[in-house]
């Protein structure tokens, strides 16, 4: 059997964090946008399954940039 | 604005869909069915493809349909009733797929029931917010069905369908294939329920599969296909018209053969042509047919080839127009106009037109243009009275006495004249400034006159580039080009912090030897120089007194600059730095600006090159605004010009000369260096040579013959380099960064080195050598591309030849450089033309979707960025020590 790889653990993944309802909500709130103007993500997507998401979820996505030092961004989960 | 009223609709949406044959009668004014075109007159025949129901193009004819002239008339679609069904190539990928995943018998969709009805509701989840997943549901569900050998409905076996492009279809029954027949074909696609249709991702409200079949084909009106008459006195007919007549007429016999009871041999053969003649109507191009050709052996230009490529509807005639109130020429320079301005030749400002509405204020002035009439500059070429009437000035006999009729309300177009704002390009328009607002200067001669300064943005010089000029028309435009295109809000780039216009060339050299430490000028000189420069102000405290009043560069450069300047850098001129005593530097490369006055340093490409970042000119455009930068560009690099002129600044032969002496030690270095690459090849030869970690035994010979080689360069540069020093003009212009480099220098001195194709050196050729002048495996320097010669002594013909391999390299390398980069930077704009930065500060589409939450995740505008960062701590640090007199 092959052994079972978590994406999250290589270098060039960036730490993904599956927001609860409640957070998103209040996030999304703040930036003052909606959930479906978020870029996508597949729910299939190997990071996203990693951490678990299903459709309908934000993910944060926190990662080293080389303009701002830290970046965070979001992805809203699609099904597929 | 009387422009836009009324006639203002919403475009709600757009849909595309399948024009149904019913549909395709309804809209069409005429059958046609008759090859013919013109009777014995001349005169179109009813029922041809020229019939004058589908529209006249000839003058002088009303259309049979809509009774209006050629010009009113928009043109009417006809149809030809087929004899046959044939199937529309540009839909095959769709038949095929439809035809793979619905039963050969009963048509449904190859799935089981259950499984239908859970896809549906699936579908129709997806439906209301996610359409883009909609149609990739609907390819797996394909894909699904397509896999299905035996109908779960009626259980008829389902065999495995070829499709051959572009339009044929086959059948594989037990390992026999069969060709379906477009009849077929349009039989099991008429046989899928809609709601089956649903599911794979079509609509059949509007795109039924078996309008893909055509059973009618639509004429399209004369109106696209207009003939043209030869001046013989012939006409000629449009490549569709040609097609028309191609399909009408197999189509006649198809349908003879048929009602005649043919053999279904020779039926099948005009079917297959008449299928063959439909597709290149609408693809002339199709993979796997001949094009359809005309008598000549031209290929037919039909319907698709219309739309594709560079010079089709979309990339030409859509995407890129022609317009009016422009103008192109040959470019040359003019050092004595301002950087916002732009030359623009006599002939082309009384071409160009700017409306302006008649005031009380202007009207005298108007009336002035109005007596020159379109001939006489300045003048003006229309008027346009309130009531919306044109007078073209070149018809009217009596100017003077239309002049007095002039009222305020009245539009004159007049010329264009000094002091108009006007768009100024160069192609290829690769970042914005390829685009700058100049204005105008009007000028003698034919040419449009640029300030040198402004060359870098447009990437312009003056072999015989040309460029083009718009006239923006509304109050809106012009007022947008002033405040947002003028040049002087361009010098600073928005590709990294830093000026895109700034000193070039002689600029830079005239800077350095104006700023240096012995250039002085008595009260004539320093007066001329300064009135060059439109300097109005006093002269300041002369720094030398005796013998006489006496001015340095450096205090006249001060005049310009702001009164509080300070700036602390270093020049180009400056060796590298630990090795530089900066206030005490011996070629004067400390820069030191000290409340506006330049105390030590010199200026040179480092101080005020263009595209470089962090330099006095960066500084005074970022501190002082765009306009002091514009000013000191208009004025000091002015005179930096002047002293040049003043000064004499030339090169030539004897500017590269080095002593006898210095030729025999280069002659001994090479010699020596000759010697060692010949011991490495003993070496080589007799095995001794250890291989390098990686490499092979000859692969180390030839790193140690370059390396060695490389070396034997530098040190004759090293030498011609002492003979070579600031007093001479081409060493100015290479340390100070005005044009060339030591090494251009060195190669013209001393020797030029060894040639090379991708980084190797030269080895091909003939068989073990490069040229019949050597021996085979002969592996000397001078054998394999290495240069002896220098260019002001001359190559000899074995060292030109390899001379030219290498120059050839580099041409060829630019030649693809710039295909490539070409193509990728036409697929970036076009993918992202759309996105803008809204005032959140989001990245988004046109739909609104967020791209990145924050421009370029740190929200910096770069053109206002200190080299891509927000703030230089480091900056402003120095420069409050500085202030403070400390270090
Ligand atoms: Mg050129
Ligand atoms: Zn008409
Ligand atoms: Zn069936
Ligand atoms: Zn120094």
């Amino acid at each position: 059997m092959p052994k079972k790889i978590n994406v999250l653990n290589h270098v060039l993944v960036p730490q993904h964090i599956v927001l609860s309802r409640e957070d998103a909500i209040k996030i999304l709130k703040k930036m003052g946008i909606k959930k479906k103007e978020l870029p996508w993500i597949l729910a299939s997507d190997p990071a996203a399954r990693a951490v678990g998401a299903k459709p309908g979820d934000v993910i944060m996505i926190i990662r080293e940039s080389p303009t701002a030092g830290k970046s965070i961004t979001f992805r809203y989960v699609m099904p597929g | 604005m009387e422009l836009y009223d009324e006639s203002t609709k919403v475009v709600a949406g757009l849909k595309f869909g399948l024009l149904s044959p019913e549909m395709i009668r309804k809209i069409s004014v005429a059958k046609i069915d008759t090859p013919e075109l013109y009777d014995e007159e001349g005169l179109p025949i009813p029922g041809g493809v020229m019939d004058r129901r589908l529209g006249t193009i000839e003058p002088g004819v009303r259309c049979a349909t809509c009774g209006n002239t050629p010009l009113n008339c928009p043109g009417h679609f006809g149809h030809i009733e087929l004899a046959r069904p044939v199937i529309h190539p540009e839909f095959a990928k769709y038949i095929h797929t439809l035809l793979r995943a619905t039963c050969r018998r009963c048509g449904r969709l190859l799935l089981q029931p259950d499984k239908i009805e859970k896809n549906r509701k699936r579908m129709e989840a997806l439906g209301k917010h996610w359409i883009m997943l909609k149609y990739r549901f609907a390819e797996a569900i394909q894909k699904e069905a397509a896999s299905i050998n035996s109908c779960p409905h009626c259980r008829a076996p389902q065999y495995k369908i070829k499709f051959e492009k572009p339009y044929i279809f086959y059948e594989e029954r037990d390992g026999i294939l069969v060709k379906l027949s477009s009849a077929e074909i349009r039989e099991r696609l008429e046989r899928i329920p809609d709601e089956d249709l649903e599911l794979l991702g079509f609509n059949p409200k509007d795109a039924r599969p078996e309008w893909m079949v055509l059973r009618v084909l639509p004429v399209v009106p004369p109106a696209v296909r207009p003939s043209i008459t030869l001046e013989s006195g012939d006409r000629s007919e449009d490549d569709l018209t040609h097609k028309l007549v191609d399909i009408l007429r197999v189509n006649q016999r198809l349908r003879e053969n048929i009602e005649a009871g043919a053999p279904p041999l020779i039926v099948d053969d005009l079917w297959g042509l008449l299928q063959y003649h439909v597709a290149t109507y609408f693809d002339n191009e199709l993979p796997g047919i001949p094009p359809a050709r005309h008598r000549s052996g031209r290929p037919l230009r039909t319907l698709a080839q219309r739309l594709k490529g560079k010079e089709g509807r979309f990339r030409g005639s859509l995407a890129g127009k022609r317009v009016d109130f422009s103008a192109r020429t040959v470019i040359s320079p003019d050092p004595n106009i301002g950087i916002n301005e732009v030359g623009v030749p006599i002939d082309i400002a009384k071409v160009l037109i700017v409306p302006e509405k008649v005031t009380p204020w202007n009207i005298e002035e108007m009336r002035e243009l109005v007596k020159n009439g379109p001939n006489r500059y300045p003048g003006a070429n229309y008027i346009v009275r309130p009531d919306g009437a044109r007078i073209d000035l070149r018809y009217v006999k009596d100017l003077e006495g239309l002049a007095q009729t002039l009222k305020p309300g009245y539009i004159v177009e007049r010329h264009l004249r000094d002091g108009d704002i006007v768009l100024f390009n160069r192609q290829p328009s690769l970042h914005r400034m390829s685009i700058m607002a100049h204005i105008v200067k009007v000028l003698p001669y034919k040419t449009f006159r640029l300030n040198l300064l402004v060359c870098t943005p447009y990437n312009a010089d003056f072999d015989g580039d040309e460029m083009n000029l718009h006239v923006p028309q509304s109050e809106e435009a012009r007022a947008e080009a002033r405040s947002l295109m003028l040049v002087q809000e361009q010098i600073l780039t928005p590709r990294y912090g830093g000026p895109i216009i700034g000193a070039i060339h002689d600029y830079i050299s005239g800077a350095y030897l104006f700023t240096r430490k012995d250039t002085i000028f008595d009260k004539n000189s320093a007066s001329q120089l300064l009135y060059i420069a439109g300097y109005e102000g006093d002269l300041p405290e002369p720094a030398i007194l005796k013998p006489g009043p006496y001015w340095t560069g450096k205090q006249l450069v001060s005049i310009f600059l702001p009164d509080d300047m300070d700036y602390v850098g270093r020049a180009s001129v400056a060796p590298a730095s630990g090795q530089c005593d900066e206030e005490f530097c011996e070629n004067d490369g400390y820069v030191l600006i000290r409340n506006g006055k330049l105390l030590t340093g010199v200026f040179d490409k480092q101080a005020l090159g263009a595209e470089k970042p962090e330099t006095v000119l960066h500084e005074i455009v970022k501190e002082y605004g765009t306009e002091k930068a514009r000013e000191i560009m208009d004025t000091m690099f002015r005179i930096f010009i002047a002293y040049l002129d003043m000064h004499g600044f030339t090169m030539g032969i004897d500017t590269i000369e080095i002593p006898e002496s210095a030729i025999k030690d280069i002659e001994d270095i090479l010699r020596k260096a000759e010697e060692d690459v010949q011991k490495l090849i003993d070496q080589y030869l007799s095995g001794e040579l250890t291989p390098m970690p990686g490499k092979t035994r000859r692969e180390t010979l030839e790193e140690l013959i370059m390396q060695r080689l490389a070396q034997a360069r530098t040190e004759a540069g090293e030498i011609a380099s002492k003979y070579l020093g600031m007093t001479n003009h081409a060493v100015i212009m290479a340390k100070t960064g005005a044009r060339g480099s030591m090494l251009n220098l060195t190669q013209m001195a001393a020797v030029l080195g060894q040639m090379s194709i991708r980084g190797k050196r030269i080895e091909r050729g003939y068989i073990d050598r490069t040229l019949p002048h050597f021996r085979q495996r002969d592996l000397s320097p001078r054998a394999r591309g290495f240069v002896y010669s220098n260019f002001s002594k001359g190559l000899r013909p074995t060292e030109f030849f390899f001379h030219a391999i290498s120059g050839r390299e580099g041409l060829v390398d630019t030649a693809v450089r710039t295909a490539q980069s070409g193509y990728m930077y036409r697929r970036l704009a076009n993918a992202l033309q759309d996105f803008y930065v809204a005032y959140d500060g989001s990245v988004r589409t046109s739909e609104g979707f967020i791209v990145q939450l924050r421009y370029g995740e740190d929200g910096v505008d770069p053109a206002r960025s200190d080299h891509g960062r927000a703030v230089n701590v480091d900056k402003i640090i120095k420069k409050v020590l500085a202030r403070r007199g400390e270090k």
